[in-house]
Parts: structure tokens; C-alpha cells; sequence
């Protein structure tokens, strides 16, 4: 026997998606979050730093300064973003370096993008994809996510939108995992009628069922990334939103009133899930794309 | 991570697909679902056809009469019989997936050879006697009595929601062998021959109208003490190693056939003009969605197992629960492309709808597989 199908992570994943939880953890942990929400703007220094680390030339050519790995690893980096609720335009960076718009691989330039009838962070960018003339602000719900909505939805898409569904997918997988996490790590330490919230079966089934997205969200979102097959890409945005926008209700509620606070995290976690949500464009989008491939063999089928 | 096959794996596949073409025009028709006789000869027949062409026991081990092959083949044969539309394992189930492993595991090498091979060959069904009245999630509460009495052990008690139990020749048995010690150190896994003098099986009706299990009543029943398997008040954690047998595999083939089912209702749908309701194409467009996350879900285990040599991951909790939930929202959605038919048991998917309100409860409930996840993967604390 040869090797095996492996749909797990190689070595050089693991070591790739390690390197990237380290660099995002100690450049942007939770104090430099928590300070960003006081700093309004964008950390041009941290973005550069993203750049040289190589966060938005990840799938440029090894020649052209990339580091010449795959969709795999993007979607790998693009979670640990998640995780961290990492500021800033980066799925269009990145997307934009790809498409060799000056200075995006290197983070010299923000460019942001037209998605879904919003831009995000426009007054900071340098370039903007898509038209968005006669941009309008709004006051977004999102403390860490400035937003502008486009009158008549941007015009046309550009080609890669369905790159920028699945590393939006891989963002919200990884906001999942950590809401997940830390539901589980205030269940063990909160303690009411002397015993820790966690013990009681309530409080642990929501714990379950948020693995339970989480899990099955990465197993659609890692596939589309290893087929980059547009159905497998539209199912991996359905279960990845899924696991974000449900996976922080339930950590709000196991958080008690501490959830509703603005110093707990929980709420950025769900504001940045409902921005990423959105940024995908329409859910019955997706949802009808994989209704007209339940018919994809039938001759004159239409939707 | 990588989803292609090897060039073995693939050519495995080619030469599973062939016999299947070759040989699947060949077998008998189908048994009415009520004649569970006829149902036993179906299913044992095609055991048989495996058995001769070299697929049986295809994930057990080679000294246990098995083919060793790898997860990723076992992946490879559920999936494409399932396509093929063979037979499932049906009254075989028993047999192949949980008592045969499990005296492959623990049994000595006279008790090997002296059951695996006929549940190999297709010769003998086996049913599971594990729950009873009192002990159902519980398990360890069992209270079926074993006392010794020379060579034997003498059984009484009572088991129920066993499946199979009609046609089967044997039972794997959970006894309790020792009242006095806490509850998962008081039992032994013995078989017990369905034929011995004292085993009344009254069958229960399931909620579908079937009569798939069985109550069984246990007066006085002899059993060999050379047929326990593992040591006596050990027989906890001989059946457990059984359920870690489990390498990711269990759904395979259901998986695939819901996929197939949800193609099918598409096109119902679209024949019967319900395809032109928005709601109805958005619910379907979402069970696709689950239903490949499933399947991906499905290679991603069994990549896991395939890495760590066998010993399952975590993701079979985790899998159970999303499965059985998802299965049952299919069904449901069956019912609204059907409209009023759905309430017509001879359209089909209405017996299927009623056959997945078990897929919740049977092997471990959805709140027991919660508890599961939260306590043994996440490590929160255990409940009073
Ligand atoms: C179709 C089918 C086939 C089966 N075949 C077999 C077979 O061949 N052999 C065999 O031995 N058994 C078989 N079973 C039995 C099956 O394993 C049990 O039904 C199952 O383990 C649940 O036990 P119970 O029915 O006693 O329910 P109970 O344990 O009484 O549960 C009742 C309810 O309480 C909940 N509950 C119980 N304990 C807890 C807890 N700690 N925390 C939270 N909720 C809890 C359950 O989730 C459930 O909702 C079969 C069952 C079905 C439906």
C-alpha cells in the first residue's frame, strides 16, 4: 500500500496553521483587540506585518514573492483570522493579490472590495474593487467593522467571488471553534449552586451542539478548499454560518449576564459573524444553487 | 489534505464495481418486509456471494478470518454497494459489526474458530440481548442474572427492544455475574444459543407496524461457561472495545443513500410542481448542503482512523448525533414534496419517515451522545 486518501492535515498544514495561531495570537491577542475597539482606524503597521509574513501572498508564486502554497492553506490562515476576530479588509487584500493589484501581497496597499451591496473599511482603503460610487456610511453594528452601503449593490462581481465566500467561510468556521472554546471554559470555572454551570445538562448540550456545527462546518469548509468546487463552496458557506451566528448565540447565553456586556468578547464574535454573513451575499443564493444540482442531471432543468 | 485515491484504492474499486454489475442481476427478488424467514435467506444469501467472491468480513482482521483491509476500503465497498443498490447487511448486522469483532477481539482462538467463520460465510445471525426494561441509556444497570452452577452458567431475567431476535441463532448476552460489585464491574458478555430450553422471544410491534424486535424472557437458561468471552465481571469493557471498532464506517452507506433520496425528491418535486415553491427548493438546497458536509464528515473520520491505525477519533459522537437529526429532516421534507400523499403508506419515503424516528434513540440516544461530547471530548464536568 501507497499512501492512503488523507483528508487530514499534512505536517506542513498543521505546521502552517500553528505558525499563523502564533504570529495572530501574540500580534493580536485579546489586549490588542480590546484596544483596537478604542482605536478607531486601521493598524497600517500590523498590516504590513501581515504582508511581510506573507498572510495576503499565500497562494502568489514562490518567483513573485508568494509563498506558493495552496487554497488549503489560505483557508487554514483565513480561520486562525477567525479565531482571533482579526481586523480589516483581508479577504479582499488577499484576493487582490492574487490579481496582482499593486501593493496588496505586501500589505503596503488595504484594498477593499464591493461584496454583497456593502464595502467594509472604504475611508481606509487604497483601492476598491467593484463601483462604489455613491457609497453611503453607516453607523455598523460591528465596533471593529466600518461599513458603507452601495445604492444599487455594486454592480457586477468580480470572477472570484466564490474564493471570497469560502475564505469568509474559513473565518467563520474558525470564530466558531473559539466561541466554542470559550463557552466551555466559562461552563467549567462559573460556579452556581455550588457546582460549575457546566455540570448542569443544559448548559452541556448547548456546549455539544456547538461542536457538533463546528465539526461538521469543517469538514465542508476543508473540502471545499481541497476542491474549490463552487457547490462544495456554497455548502461550506451554508454550514460555516450556521456553526458562527448560532455557535456565538449559544456562547452569549451560557455567558449569563457577563454575555451581554460590552467587555466580553462574545459580542464581537457574533457582530463579526453577522457582517461575514452578509459579505457572502444572499443565504437563498447559496441555497438555490445547491437546489438546481439535486436536478443537475435532469435534461431541461432549469433553476 | 488531499480527497483523491490511491491507484490501488482505485483499482479495488474497479474490481468491486464489476462483481457488483456481474452479480447484482443475479439475485433472487426481494423478501416482503414482513416475512423476516425470507428476509434472514435474503440477507444470508448475499453474505454467501461476498463470502465466495472475497469481500467478507472485509475490515476484520486476517486471523479472525477477515480481509484487513484498510478504513479507506471499507470507505470504498459501503460506498460503492450502496450505489450499486446491493443488499444491505441487514439481519447480518449483529454478527458482522458487533459481536463477531468483538470475539475477534477478546475471544480465545477455539471460540474464533468456532463462530466467526459461519458469520463470515453467511451460516448464522446473531442478535444483541444488552437492553433490558430498567436498563436502556443505563446500560450498566442491567439486572439479567448469571449464577454458576458447575459448567454452566444458569440465566434469568429479561431483554428487550432486540433486534432480530426471531431469526437468530445466537445472542450476545450481558449477564450480571456479580450484584455486590458496583455496576460496571458485576458483568460478563456470554453467547448464548437462541435454541437452548427456557428463551421465550415475544416480537414487539414498532410504531411503523413491523415486528423487527423482540422481547426476550430468560427462564433457568443454561449457558457453557466456555462461552463467555473475556473474564467473568470483565464483560463492560469487552463489549466497549467492541464499540470502538467502529472506525468512522457506521453511516457510510446511509449517507450515500440520502443523497440519493434527496435527488430523488427533487425530481418529484419538480414532476409534481412543488419544485416551484422557493421554500420548499431553499429547504432542499440545505439538505444537500448537510448531507455532502456529512459525507465529507464521513472521509475526514475515517482519515483519522486510517492515521491513527484504526482506533477511532472522536467524531463518531459527533457524527451520530448530526446524522440521525438530518435524517429525519429529509424525511419530513419527503413529506412536503408528497403534500397529502404523505400519509399514504404505500407512496415511498413514508415507511422510511416513520423508520428514522428511531435513528434519536436506537444505539445510544441524542442526549446521551451529548452527554458523550461535552464530558469526554470537551471535559465538562460529569453529571450527578
Ligand atoms: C429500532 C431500535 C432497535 C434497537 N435494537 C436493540 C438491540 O438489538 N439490542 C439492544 O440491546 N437494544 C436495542 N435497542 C435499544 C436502545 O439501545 C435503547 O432504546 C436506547 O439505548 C435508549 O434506552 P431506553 O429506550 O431505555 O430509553 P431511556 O434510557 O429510558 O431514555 C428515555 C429518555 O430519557 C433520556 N435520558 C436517559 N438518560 C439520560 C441522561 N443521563 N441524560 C439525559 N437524558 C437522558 C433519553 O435520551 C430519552 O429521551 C434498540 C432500540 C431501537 C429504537
Amino acid at each position: 500500500m501507497t499512501r492512503p486518501v488523507h483528508f487530514q492535515l499534512t505536517d506542513d498544514q498543521r505546521a502552517l496553521r500553528d505558525g499563523v495561531r502564533e504570529l495572530l495570537e501574540g500580534r493580536f491577542g485579546r489586549q490588542a483587540l480590546r484596544t483596537a475597539l478604542d482605536t478607531p482606524g486601521l493598524d497600517r503597521t500590523l498590516w504590513r506585518e501581515l504582508g511581510e509574513a506573507g498572510f495576503f501572498a499565500l497562494r502568489l508564486p514562490e518567483a513573485e514573492g508568494g509563498v506558493g502554497v495552496g487554497l488549503p492553506e489560505a483557508v487554514l490562515a483565513f480561520e486562525q483570522a477567525g479565531r482571533v476576530l482579526l481586523p480589516g479588509p483581508l479577504v479582499a487584500t488577499h484576493l487582490a493579490a492574487d490579481a496582482r493589484v499593486p501593493g496588496a501581497a505586501t500589505g503596503e496597499a488595504v484594498v477593499t472590495a464591493v461584496q454583497g451591496g456593502l464595502v467594509e473599511w472604504l475611508d481606509e482603503a487604497d483601492v476598491v474593487r467593484g463601483d462604489a460610487s455613491g457609497a453611503v456610511p453607516l453607523r455598523s453594528v460591528d465596533p471593529l467593522t466600518p461599513l458603507h452601503r452601495v445604492p444599487d449593490g455594486g454592480g457586477t462581481a468580480p470572477p472570484d467571488v466564490p474564493l471570497a465566500v469560502l475564505l469568509t467561510a474559513a473565518e467563520q468556521l474558525g470564530s466558531a471553534s473559539r466561541t466554542c472554546e470559550l463557552a466551555v471554559q466559562h461552563a467549567r470555572t462559573r460556579e452556581q449552586f455550588g457546582r460549575p454551570v457546566g455540570a448542569f445538562q443544559a448548559v452541556k448540550h448547548l456546549c455539544a451542539g456547538m461542536l457538533e456545527r463546528v465539526g461538521t462546518a469543517r469538514a465542508a469548509v476543508y473540502a471545499a478548499a481541497v476542491t474549490a468546487d463552487p457547490l462544495d463552496i456554497a455548502a461550506a458557506r451554508l454550514l460555516a454560518d450556521e456553526a458562527a451566528l448560532h455557535g456565538a448565540r449559544d456562547c452569549l447565553q451560557v455567558h449569563g449576564g457577563m454575555g451581554f456586556t460590552w467587555e466580553s468578547d462574545v459580542h464581537l464574535h457574533l457582530k463579526r459573524a453577522w457582517v461575514r454573513a452578509r459579505r457572502s451575499g444572499d443565504v437563498t443564493e447559496s441555497e438555490e444553487i445547491l437546489a438546481g444540482d439535486l436536478l443537475a442531471d435532469l435534461p431541461g432543468a432549469t433553476v | 489534505m488531499d480527497l483523491t485515491y490511491t491507484p490501488e484504492e482505485e483499482e479495488f474499486r474497479a474490481r468491486l464495481r464489476e462483481w457488483l454489475a456481474a452479480v447484482l442481476p443475479t439475485l433472487p427478488p426481494k423478501p416482503p418486509p414482513e416475512d423476516w424467514p425470507a428476509r434472514r435467506a435474503y440477507d444470508l444469501g448475499w453474505q454467501r456471494m461476498l463470502y465466495d467472491a472475497g469481500y467478507a468480513g472485509l475490515h476484520w482482521p486476517v486471523d479472525a478470518g477477515g480481509r484487513g483491509a484498510t478504513p479507506t476500503q471499507h470507505l470504498i465497498f459501503l460506498e460503492e454497494t450502496e450505489q450499486a443498490g446491493a443488499p444491505y447487511v441487514g439481519a447480518g448486522f449483529v454478527g458482522l459489526l458487533h459481536a463477531g469483532p468483538t470475539i475477534a477481539a477478546e475471544g480465545t482462538a477455539e471460540q474464533r474458530a468456532r463462530w466467526l467463520p459461519p458469520i463470515l460465510r453467511g451460516e448464522q445471525v446473531w442478535c444483541q440481548g444488552f437492553s433490558e426494561p430498567d436498563a436502556g441509556s443505563d446500560l450498566a444497570a442491567l439486572r439479567t442474572r448469571a449464577r454458576r452452577d458447575g459448567d454452566d452458567y444458569v440465566v434469568s431475567g429479561s431483554k428487550i427492544w432486540t433486534s432480530h431476535a426471531e431469526v437468530a441463532d445466537w445472542c450476545e448476552l450481558l449477564v450480571r455475574t456479580d450484584p455486590s460489585a458496583p455496576k460496571h464491574r458485576g458483568i460478563t458478555w456470554l453467547a448464548m444459543p437462541m435454541d437452548a430450553p427456557g428463551i421465550t422471544v415475544r416480537p414487539l410491534k414498532t410504531l411503523a407496524g413491523s415486528a423487527e424486535f423482540a422481547e426476550v424472557f430468560l427462564d433457568e437458561v443454561r449457558v457453557p461457561v466456555g462461552h463467555r468471552v473475556g473474564a467473568e465481571n470483565d464483560g463492560w469493557r469487552v463489549t466497549m472495545v467492541t464499540l470502538s471498532f467502529e472506525r468512522g464506517t457506521a453511516f457510510v452507506g446511509e449517507v450515500i443513500a440520502c443523497r440519493r433520496v434527496l435527488g430523488e425528491l427533487a425530481r418529484e418535486a419538480r414532476k409534481n410542481g412543488r419544485w416551484d415553491d422557493p421554500a420548499l427548493r431553499r429547504r432542499l438546497g440545505r439538505l444537500n448542503a448537510e448531507f455532502r458536509a456529512l459525507w465529507r464528515l464521513t472521509q475526514w473520520n475515517v482519515s483519522e482512523a486510517e492515521r491513527s491505525g484504526g482506533v477511532p477519533g472522536a467524531g463518531g459522537s459527533v457524527f451520530k448525533l448530526r446524522y440521525s437529526h438530518a435524517r429525519q429532516e429529509l424525511y419530513d421534507a419527503a413529506a412536503d414534496v408528497l403534500g397529502a400523499q404523505a400519509l399514504d403508506l404505500d407512496r415511498p419515503w413514508v415507511p422510511d419517515r416513520l423508520s428514522s424516528l428511531s435513528y434519536t434513540i436506537a444505539a445510544g440516544t441524542s442526549q446521551i451522545q451529548r452527554n458523550i461530547v461535552a464530558e469526554r471530548i470537551l471535559g465538562l464536568p460529569k453529571g450527578r
